[in-house]
């Protein structure tokens, strides 16, 4: 049977990490069709159709869906459930919000943040901050999913397959959008960037993280990350949090600025290609997983690293 | 208005956990245990409703081994006013998890429910939204704030792109995260309080709910491990590797 992947998109454009998730849904069946459930989001759903290894969009289209309400999202999935055995997502903000709640309403389990697939109902998954690896059979009819996309590359573009009007189900009326306050910058996702930046507790202040961090991000072209203590103390905003319980990255570059690598932080970054620490401890748990570790002053350091890039 | 805190007992945060040699699980032999830090954040906002005289009582209740009274009663330490224990000692998945506390809900019939958003020990992330639907109500996951109104709650909520506020309808489900408050630290006199504090017992299975895993745990194994590489003594030695040794500039 077919596999529904649901898309992360802003209405406009579709993320790249619906793209990973369909690498790991390509890995379990092929006939796959991708949910873009939105408002006014036939922009997202022309790209979904590019993708390669997509069968079909199902296009869902109603003001109730605009804001990724938890409800009205878990109300559609699960009207057209039948019609799949795997149901699919990138395990971001909004699919960890909705996916539980359809594996519920359809009394199955969900397999949570899968780094890889081993057979179509076979999956390996991280637990205790990525400190073991568990292999997990599901025994459910139907499969509930999410993907940590930083494990799987993005399926490239290469189809065109068309676009099919879906029906919203009705809005069971239980929350309301009230207001965003999303953060815009010309930086890349900090899912997706090649090259990730990202400060610790030592950087003291939101004026130091912006003052010290952001050039060299700037002229690195890279995403910047924080530490759970910066974000906490306010120098960072909470988007920017890498960890266990914040974004999973795995850049090609990681560089960590006063982090000290506790494994809450590492279970976000260690999957990085490389990984360049900066702390003026020399015994810093952050070394024991760096390829190139610097013991020295942040505060010294980076100014001279954006001068000499 | 009663507010309805479930807690687990898990691993401590401190503590750098070992995959068992025969890969048949972790080995938690010995290890310290702790509550779960979200759950921590969720008693604390759920104490700090009842001191602002929006809840009227805290209920704080576990899932677990018998030794998830102690979890319990560090719940009851920092101010939840009686406790509930589900006893069991198998693995119960956060499907059969959301189960059991609909049980306690339909019972209880409290009027908010502070799920933390995630238990740190299997990562998984569920509960809350799952118990919300099993309740059919509205769920605000992922707060850093929440503001009680009439019949309803304006929820902040931590997402991928920064925040986002909802209004949901009450009775209502919301997780916490990270943000949202911190936890206080028991006092000696309230730790010493909530020894008299009630825990109602049950056993999870008399509550006839179905809670066998569904899912097969066939192995569980160590992660791949990084070395440590080199320590470079300057920003150019630090810059020339990158270019010419590691290739990402
Ligand atoms: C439930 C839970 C979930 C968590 N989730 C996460 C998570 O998702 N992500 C996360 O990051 N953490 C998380 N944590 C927190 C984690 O345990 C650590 O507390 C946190 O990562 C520490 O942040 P830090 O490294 O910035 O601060 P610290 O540990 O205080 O380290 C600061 C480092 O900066 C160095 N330093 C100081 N000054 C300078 C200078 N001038 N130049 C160079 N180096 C300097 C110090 O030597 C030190 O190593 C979580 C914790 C819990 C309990």
């Amino acid at each position: 049977m077919a596999i529904l992947l649901l898309a992360e998109h802003d209405n406009r454009t579709l993320s790249d990490q619906t793209a990973r998730a369909l690498t790991a849904a390509r890995e379990i069946g092929s006939e796959i069709h991708v949910l873009v459930a939105g408002k006014d989001a036939n922009a997202a759903a022309g790209e979904a159709a590019k993708l390669a290894g997509v069968s079909k969009v199902l296009l869902a289209d109603s003001d109730a869906l605009a804001n990724n309400l938890a409800e009205p999202l878990a109300a559609l999935i699960v009207s057209i459930a039948g019609g799949y055995d795997t149901i699919i997502a990138a395990a971001t903000a909004s699919a960890k919000n909705v996916m539980p709640r359809v594996a519920a309403l359809l009394d199955v389990a969900q397999v949570s943040e899968i780094i890889a697939v081993v057979s179509p109902d076979t999956f390996k998954r991280p637990i205790y901050a990525g400190n073991a690896i568990q292999t997990v059979q599901t025994t459910d009819a139907k499969k509930v999913i999410t993907v940590r996309a930083a494990a799987f590359q993005p399926s490239d573009a290469g189809g065109s397959v068309a676009i099919e009007a879906v029906q919203a189900a009705a809005d069971p009326g239980l929350s309301s959008f009230v207001k965003d306050a999303i953060s815009s910058s010309d930086r890349p996702e900090l899912t997706s960037a090649k090259i990730v930046i990202s400060g610790g507790r030592a950087l003291g202040s939101s004026e130091k993280f912006k003052e010290v961090i952001l050039p060299v991000a700037e002229k690195l072209g890279a995403a910047v990350g924080a530490s759970r203590a910066a974000v906490d103390a306010g120098y960072a905003p909470n988007d920017w949090q890498v960890g266990q319980t914040g974004k999973v990255v795995a850049p090609q570059l990681y560089i960590a600025c006063g982090i000290s690598g506790a494994i809450q932080h590492l279970a976000g970054m260690k999957d990085s290609k490389f990984i360049v620490a900066i702390n003026k401890d020399a015994d810093a748990p952050i070394f024991q997983v760096a390829d190139y570790g610097l013991v020295a002053d942040l505060f010294d350091v980076l100014p001279e690293f954006e001068k000499a890039l | 208005m009663k507010v309805l805190v479930p807690v687990k007992r898990v691993v401590d945060f401190n503590v750098k956990i070992r995959v068992k040699p025969d890969n048949s699980g972790v080995d938690l032999a010995n290890v310290k245990m702790a509550i779960n830090p979200f759950d921590e954040i969720s008693v604390e906002a759920a104490v700090r409703l009842k001191e602002a005289g929006q809840a009227t009582e805290v209920v704080a209740v576990s899932i677990g081994p018998a030794k998830a009274e102690e979890t319990l009663r560090s719940a009851l330490a920092m101010g939840a006013d009686r406790a509930i224990l589900i006893e069991t000692d198998d693995t119960v998945e956060p499907l059969a998890v959301a189960k059991i506390l609909k049980c306690v809900a339909d019972t209880e019939k409290p009027g908010l429910i502070i799920v933390g958003k995630q238990a740190i020990d299997d990562d998984s992330n569920q509960t809350g939204q799952m118990l919300a639907a099993l309740l059919g109500w509205a769920q605000a996951t992922f707060a850093s704030k929440i503001e009680l109104g009439d019949q309803k709650a304006a929820v902040t909520r931590e997402v991928d792109g920064g925040l986002q506020t909802i209004e949901v309808k009450l009775p209502a489900v919301v997780t916490t995260d990270l943000r949202l408050n911190e936890p206080r630290y028991a006092s000696l006199p309230n730790i010493m309080k909530a020894k008299k504090k009630p825990i109602e017992k049950r056993i999870a299975a008399d509550l006839g709910v179905a809670t066998a895993p569904r899912l097969k745990v066939l192995k569980t194994e160590e992660p791949a491990t990084r070395k440590a590489g080199i320590k470079v003594t300057s920003v150019g030695e630090l810059i020339e590797k990158l270019r010419s040794e590691a290739g990402v500039l």
